[in-house]
């Protein structure tokens, strides 16, 4: 009997703008001139932002966090293909993401502070809190999807996801139960390279993430994930197919972490200055102010104007963070239950009062 | 003798052990060239090469589940998992494997690991990196559970653990990681799994805990002797599976009155457990109950308000009053 070939598969890789922000014409996503000024303002509101983050942290005013310099392209490209219905299911490296679906800046301020009412989103955002257990949430996207579609809603699901969480096991679940139940589910993985310490490599043997999607029965697609037009193209195609009732997408947004993992992090322990100045280099946001300068979109004055208003809003959100009124203690006992148990109820009576018997010095 | 703090304790067992024996592995995340996210296991990977201290990819179910594997092939591998909050995905290959390997297989095949893991709060962290579930592993029968409270115990008990024959669940309490340097002495030496410490003797009350509360027990202890009040007796019971109930029981018997200290939520903790087989062994010489200052049944916050919801040393002090005066 002859061996026959079952199963063959090619894996495409997308680039729309070459890192001196060349871009393809006939692969360039129908974006308007404002909306590209939209994007390259969030880019540097979003790195504005982190830089002010990293201060904060600096200074003690807010705890360890993630910080997303260098994948500013990938995150808010595929964010921003998702309509106001369509829901948002993160990881913690996607501050550009909290801007484009509105919720308040100083919200994630209040949570990487220490603060966990910054996790009180305003209704409707559609967008799930930040989800620390790497690689565990994409489930939840893919329960989202279905209920979406059992719902007869159009909306999608977008799920973000580092390289290593793709070795966990949920991640494989995620993608198997997607593809079953042909859920709205856009997953994207944000593979920067590396995951705290360990590189690519040595998570996996596959050459890229996106084949992953073929065991599964999806499309998946490697895009350079420091080129926004081409992340978001890609992204944009794989939520109108999914709105389309065609099913889930594997996106890998080939990107680089140029910040240390965290805050609590030293990368030079584990990486070369060579590779992180060749990713300089690539800088996405550098990128998209290239093609913006060529095309006219953007002149010092405008690029000085831009950088103004960010640094005008993220002094905002600073300031409004920082005017929260300190957290009570009570705060630990609300939202265990819809309803606090008997014993819970015992329990913060216990705390205020303690509190109250230190105060009076006993 | 040399001075250590607890995270050059432990590297120090297992440099130690890895010298000793050559089955005896490292492997997790970010455990190799970067020398761990805590750098527990700094040096190792220059000193013993990439086969010896792994870098795996990022599961806990894929690290552990591997573990299994290769102790049942004969090495003797050290698992971290990195903070114990992520050790869930994990739990079933512990819960359903780790734990029953042998009784499984009627002494046929044996998991003689150790998963390592920072445990418990204090240190400001993200969420899920400041939970006290020890509870959770005590309950599996099969599991052994090890949470050391200073350096010289550390090197010790981790020594022991790795030489176990059995599984053994050693959580390090990160809050007091560099808190305090001690002298431990430089040979290998073991620390018996299964034996509680006196480390303050006293005949009034005995107050009883694990892991960074040790600390907080014996300052309360401390505290009430120096207004000379109360005169508290405090034993750390450093292996919860197995328990030593003989050596908390006979200080029961003496002192009438315990106060047990833990971190974790109230309901279902080790410190329930206490109080029952304290029950058991000396109701006729309590004369008053069991008390308790545990965490609260809920959602360990983050940073802001960790303080309200960990034991301390007033709180502590506080019930000690309420048992004494019961
Ligand atoms: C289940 C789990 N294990 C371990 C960790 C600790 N941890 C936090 S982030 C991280 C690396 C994540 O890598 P990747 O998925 O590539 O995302 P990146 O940080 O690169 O954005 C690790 C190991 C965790 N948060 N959750
Ligand atoms: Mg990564």
């Amino acid at each position: 009997m002859p061996v026959t070939n079952l199963v063959s598969f090619t894996i495409p890789r997308v680039e729309v703008m070459d890192p001196a922000g060349t871009v393809d014409a006939a692969l360039m996503p129908d974006l308007t001139p404002e909306q590209i000024r939209e994007l390259y303002a969030t880019m540097v509101t979003t790195r504005k932002l982190d830089d002010r983050m990293l201060k904060l942290q600096r200074q003690g005013r807010i705890g360890t966090f993630a910080r997303v310099l260098g994948q500013e392209a990938a995150h808010i490209g595929a964010t921003y293909a998702l309509a106001k219905e369509d829901w948002l299911v993160p990881a913690f490296r996607e501050t550009g993401s909290f801007l484009l679906r509105g919720i308040p800046p100083e919200k994630l301020l209040q949570y990487w502070g220490g603060d966990e009412r910054g996790h009180d989103f305003p209704a409707g955002s559609r967008m799930l809190p930040i989800s620390v257990p790497v690689g565990t949430h994409m489930l939840h996207a893919v329960g989202i999807g279905w209920a979406m579609k059992h719902n007869k809603e159009r909306a999608v699901v977008l799920t973000i996801f580092g390289d290593g969480a793709t070795s966990e096991g949920d991640f494989h679940e995620a993608m198997n139960f997607a593809a079953v139940f042909q859920a709205p589910v856009i997953f994207l993985c944000q593979n920067n390279q590396w995951a705290i310490s360990v590189p690519y490599e040595r998570q996996t043997a596959a050459a890229t993430v996106a084949q992953k999607a073929v065991a599964y029965g999806m499309p998946g697609i490697q895009v350079d994930g420091n080129d926004i037009f081409a992340v978001y193209r890609v992204t944009k195609e794989a939520v109108e197919r999914a709105r389309n009732g065609e099913g889930p997408t594997l996106i890998e947004a080939h990107t680089y972490r140029m910040s240390d993992h965290t805050t609590s992090d030293d990368a030079r322990r584990y990486r070369t200055a060579e590779e992180l100045a060749f990713w300089q280099e690539r800088d996405p946001l550098e990128r998209l102010a290239r093609y913006m300068r060529a095309a006219g979109m953007l002149d010092e004055t405008a690029e000085a104007a831009v950088a103004a208003e960010a640094e005008a809003k993220v002094a905002g959100w600073v300031e409004a963070f920082e005017a929260k009124p300190p957290s009570e203690p009570e705060e630990i006992f609300r939202h265990v239950f819809a309803e606090p148990t008997p014993a819970l109820v015992a329990q913060q009576e216990e705390l205020l009062s303690s509190l109250n018997a230190a105060d009076e010095g006993r | 003798m040399a001075n250590l703090n607890l995270v050059e304790a432990v590297r120090e067992a297992l440099r130690q052990e890895m010298e000793h024996d050559p089955k005896v592995i490292v492997l997790g995340e970010d455990v190799g060239r970067n020398g761990g996210v805590f750098r527990v296991t700094e040096g190792l990977f220059q000193q013993f090469g990439p086969d010896r201290v792994v870098d795996t990819p990022l599961a806990e179910s894929g690290i552990v589940g591997m573990a299994i594997g290769m102790a049942i092939a004969g090495y003797r591998p050290v698992a971290e998992i990195q903070f114990s909050g992520f050790v869930y995905p994990a739990y079933d290959q512990l819960v359903s494997h780790a734990s029953r390997m042998r009784n499984r297989s009627r002494g046929g095949y044996t998991v003689p690991m150790v998963v390592r893991m920072p445990y418990g709060g204090g240190i400001r962290a993200l969420e899920h990196h400041s939970e006290s579930m020890e509870a959770v592993f005590v309950h599996v029968p099969g599991l052994k559970v090890v949470i050391p409270s200073d350096p010289y115990d550390a090197k010790g008990l981790l020594t022991a653990a790795i030489r176990d024959p059995d599984p053994v669940i050693f959580c390090e309490p990160d809050r007091i990681y560099r808190a305090v340097r001690m002298e431990v002495p430089e040979e290998s030496y073991t620390l018996p799994l299964g034996e509680a410490k006196v480390v303050r003797e006293g005949f009034d009350l005995t107050l009883i805990s694990w892991g960074a509360h040790v600390r907080t027990a014996k300052q309360a202890a401390d505290h009430l002797a120096e207004e000379g009040v109360y005169d508290v007796e405090v034993i750390d019971v450093r292996t919860l599976s197995p328990f030593d109930i003989n050596t908390v029981a006979a200080s029961v018997v003496k002192t009438g009155r315990a106060v047990v200290v833990q971190e974790a939520p109230r309901t279902g903790g080790f410190a329930s457990e206490i109080a029952t087989q304290l029950m058991e062994r000396a109701i006729l010489q309590l004369e008053a109950p069991v008390g308790r200052v545990t965490g609260f049944d809920t959602i360990p916050p983050l940073g802001r308000l960790e303080d309200y919801y960990h034991p301390d040393v007033r709180g502590v002090m506080r019930q000690i009053r309420a048992t004494m005066e019961f």
